[in-house]
């Protein structure tokens, strides 16, 4: 935190860190129902520098940055702009005020050209008269591409582009608005490394002329490559801000991941039954139909927590769901005590009792607008229990849910509450209550903790042990390493949908899978 | 200042009654004021309208007829909707029903009354079903939309009726009375298939039920069963709240959605049934097109927020406004008017649904000072 003011004054070392300071942040806190996604976080990038936002996935990054642009507004802290406090009540103010963001997700519309995407939403004179006049707005296009090495043609129609080009036009709509703050929020997930490094060229540039841009990642090298400095965010925090060329990977990894590591409080287990879940060579393509899952193998026997760690977005979800068989395996088998699963089939998996917390819980795990008991059934409704014949026994489904809300200690009124209404932790407790019912075989837990409090995550960290210790197979996938290393036996990390390196839990240094994570050491 | 419509995350108890109730009055308040400008008088008008909806000689028996049918189309697009499957569909797939039930009637001719009757329902449904079907499949294997196929699907349906009666000298057309030779028209079907009406004496001349509503509330207490308790619509009522939550539970949510489009062409075409058997008596493609009863299914399917009673419900309120018009229009109050009232009703109501599930928030911006700052 010291490092902070000290560094946002002085401007020492190689990097060419000018200009008064553009944005800052003092204390802000943004709570969400049961979630701190913010707090008190400082932060402050100045003209003429490129300053990235490091942090884990719900670190806090996406936030903060829709509290700059205005999407959000903070509870608590102050945002000034050129040192003048300011207050954005909606996106617009933010633009008008000159910031704009380059979102993960474009915002173009496919069927129009590059200069009309240009235009579009551009309230200034053109943008709001009632002809548009192409030509001059053709050429201003070509000029800003020709400057910043952003080629694309400005007649192109964007599903004419490739993922790359789409970016450069939603950077040449920031340039074209004259945006003197631009926030990039983790632009390189969609490019190649050679796109990767042209954009790096374009970032230096704009910000040579004094412009401000500000570079949302998770990614150390990238970080080192294009920043002046870097703001660590842990959890919510601002955890310290640095000069890149005073700092190196290994520190920020261990910045970014937290040092603070408590030993486990029970002792883990020396001996594990046999393998219950095994994972052999399996391929699963993402949701674009790109791979992501790269001959992924794995074994977890029973009574044993197997880690994978692994930042976001580098094939946890599709693995969850291929081993699950709610996505279907290009390749590959699971087998369960050996018998291998029908692929695709999210039914196999339940029946051969492959418990699953899924990562989104409140539109997978749940369905939102029906009641706690239906969602306490959701998996067993057909079983006998719960059915007779056609007929749902609601009496003992009720029953079912009464229990669970005790037995787990979920806060609600009471069972016919729609699922939607609980906490984050509440929620989650339902649905792992669900998922231990009738003891599974194996149990996926992906990212289980996330965005819970300190309360609720001891919770669900106690129930994962209890599991474990009751021979369940138990999978992990977490981006938060201080669990992995805490609850796990072995660790496994996964990087652009491969498993690059496993090592015992024992063993593994925080610095070490950090590297790992962020692609340090691909073997 | 700005004006901002958002999405309620609660909803207090009251408020889907009291939105229903408030969005009549102010109907009634539009009304009033467009009858006092076109020269008329509002409280006049209104008693008139409810007299003859509910309570003149006959009103009762007349609405009942225009209520029926709707109240089948309701029905069918509610059972749809409840999986967000958009059935616009009843409008065809009730032609269809006609087509099977008519067809059947003809075919049993000499057949005793409660076998022909049966028949008809049987072939109504199957025909209503098949129809509907059509949609089902191209949704669950070739994700086409429901909507758009549905819909055109009426069209066809349409053009099929006329082929039927206009162009063709197929099974349902009468080709041998004096007056079809002047002008074509379908097959009466025989006496004994002609559906019963259940008939209270006494009362304001007579109240005749038609068997059509009847089975029109045994449908909405299938369905309410159907929906509430059964393993079936648990199903349903997942994978209309959440498509994923459903795979992730390993429903089949492609048999559903043509089970889903079967119940609800079945019930249309059960309409289409009750139509030709307690009302037509034949297949009349003019008739049939005019009435958009299928349409008018959808509205009454949304006013009753898709509960099945409160369908039949409003179809009857419906059917008694649709009567009532008839009997209000006149030398002095013109046919125009009477459904410019219809229409400021059904606007007002439907209107009124969006303030149950979103609310109006005005607040003051102080955008001005954030813009300052930044020039």
């Amino acid at each position: 935190m010291e490092d902070s003011a000290a560094n946002a004054t002085a401007a020492p070392g190689g990097a060419a860190v000018a200009g008064r300071p553009a944005i800052a942040c003092r204390g802000i806190t943004k709570r969400f129902p049961g979630v701190l996604a913010n707090s008190e976080v400082d932060f402050e990038a100045a003209e003429g520098e490129v300053h990235a936002l490091l942090g884990e996935n719900g670190a806090g990054k996406s936030t903060l940055s829709n509290i700059l642009t205005g999407l959000y507004r903070a509870d608590e802290g102050e945002l000034e702009l050129y040192g003048q406090p300011v207050a954005f009540h909606a996106p617009r103010d933010a633009l008008d005020a000159g910031i704009c963001m380059v979102h993960q997700h474009f915002r173009l519309v496919e069927t129009f050209t590059v200069t009309e995407n240009v235009v579009l939403g551009d309230h200034r004179d053109i943008g709001r008269s009632f002809r548009i006049q192409p030509r001059a707005v053709e050429r201003r296009v070509a000029e800003l591409g020709a400057r910043y090495g952003l080629a694309v043609d400005p007649r192109a129609r964007i599903w004419q582009l490739s993922v790359g080009e789409q970016q450069r036009v939603e950077i040449l709509k920031a340039l074209y608005r004259e945006a003197r703050i631009l926030i990039l929020d983790e632009p390189t997930a969609v490019l190649t490394p050679q796109e990767a490094s042209s954009l790096f060229e374009t970032l230096r540039t704009m910000a040579a002329e004094g412009r401000t841009v500000i570079f949302i990642s998770h990614k150390l090298h990238e970080v080192m490559a294009v920043a002046d400095r870097v703001t660590v965010l842990r959890r919510g925090r601002s955890i310290a801000t640095q000069q890149v060329s005073e700092t190196s990977s290994r520190a920020l990894a261990s910045l970014m991941v937290g040092r603070e590591l408590q030993g486990s409080e029970s002792p883990k287990r020396e001996e594990f039954g046999d393998v219950v879940l095994s994972v052999e060579g399996l391929w699963a393509d993402g949701d674009r139909g790109v791979t992501a899952v790269h001959d992924v193998s794995l074994r977890v026997r029973a009574g044993e927590i197997v880690g994978i760690a692994g930042v976001a977005g580098n094939g946890q979800r599709e693995l969850a769901e291929a081993i699950t068989g709610i996505r279907r395996a290009r390749q590959g088998v699971v087998r369960v005590d050996g018998k291998a699963l029908r692929s695709g089939d999210p039914r196999a998996a339940i029946e051969a009792r492959i418990g699953h917390i899924p990562e989104d819980r409140l539109h997978t795990g749940v369905a939102p607008s029906l009641s706690i008991a239906s969602n306490v059934v959701l998996k067993s409704y057909r079983d006998d229990d719960h059915s007779r014949g056609p007929l749902l026994r609601l009496r003992v489904i009720g029953e079912r849910a009464r229990k669970l809300i005790h037995q787990f200690d979920v806060h609600t009124p009471g069972p016919q509450v729609p699922a939607r209404q609980l906490s984050g932790g509440n929620l989650q407790k339902v649905v792992i209550g669900r998922e231990f019912t009738g003891t599974p075989r194996v149990l996926i837990a992906a990212a289980p903790t996330r965005g819970l409090d300190v309360g609720a995550i001891e919770n669900v960290q106690t129930y994962l042990r209890d599991a474990a210790s009751q021979d369940v197979a138990v999978l992990l996938i977490s981006e938060d390493l201080d669990e992995v290393l805490e609850l796990a036996d072995r660790i496994a990390v996964l990087y652009e949908g491969r498993v690059v390196g496993e090592v015992d839990a024992g063993e593994a240094t925080v610095e070490e899978l950090g590297l790992l994570m962020a692609g340090g050491a691909r073997t | 200042m700005t004006v901002r419509i958002e999405r309620r995350l609660t909803q207090p108890r009251w408020l889907p009654l009291v939105v229903p109730l408030g969005s009549v009055a102010a109907a009634f308040v539009i009304i009033a004021l467009v009858l006092v400008a076109t020269g008329h008088d509002p409280l006049h008008a209104f008693r008139k309208l409810f007299l003859s909806a509910f309570v003149d000689n006959g009103a009762l028996s007349a609405t009942f007829v225009s209520a029926t049918p709707i109240a089948f189309t309701g029905l069918a697009a509610a059972a749809a909707f409840r999986m967000n499957l958009f059935n616009i569909g009843a409008e065809g797939q009730l032609y269809f029903g006609v087509i099977g039930a008519v067809g059947v009637a003809l075919l049993l001719d000499g057949a005793p009354g409660s076998v022909s009757i049966a028949a008809m329902c049987v072939a109504g449904a199957a025909a209503g079903a098949a129809w509907g079907l059509i949609p089902g499949v191209l949704r669950a294997f070739g994700r086409t939309s429901e909507i758009i196929t549905s819909l055109m699907l009426n069209y066809t349906a349409g053009l099929v009726l006329n082929y039927l009666i206009f162009d063709s000298h197929s099974y349902w057309r009468d080709t041998k009375s004096p007056s079809a030779a002047v002008f074509p028209q379908g097959q009466a079907i025989p006496d004994a298939a002609t559906w019963p009406f259940a008939t209270i004496h006494g009362v304001s001349g007579g109240i005749a039920f038609p068997l059509g509503i009847g089975i029109a509330l045994l449908v909405a207490a299938f369905l309410w069963v159907l929906y509430r308790r059964t393993r079936f619509g648990f199903e349903v009522q997942v994978i209309a709240d959440s498509p994923r939550a459903a795979h992730y539970a390993g429903m089949r949510t492609r048999r559903k959605v043509l089970a889903v489009m079967c119940i609800s062409g079945a019930i249309a075409g059960l309409g289409g049934a009750g139509q030709a058997g307690n009302f037509d008596h034949l297949l009349d493609p003019r008739s049939l097109q005019q009435q958009l009863y299928g349409y008018t299914g959808i509205v009454v399917a949304a006013l009753a927020r898709y509960n099945p009673f409160a369908v039949v419900v409003m179809a009857f309120l419906l059917g008694g406004l649709k009567n009532a018009g008839f009997a209000l229009q006149g030398a002095d109050f013109p046919s125009g008017l009477v459904g410019v009232m219809q229409g400021i009703f059904l606007f007002s109501v439907l209107g009124g649904e969006l303030l149950v599930r979103y609310r109006i928030r005005i607040t003051r911006s102080s955008r001005a000072a954030a813009v300052e700052v930044a020039r």
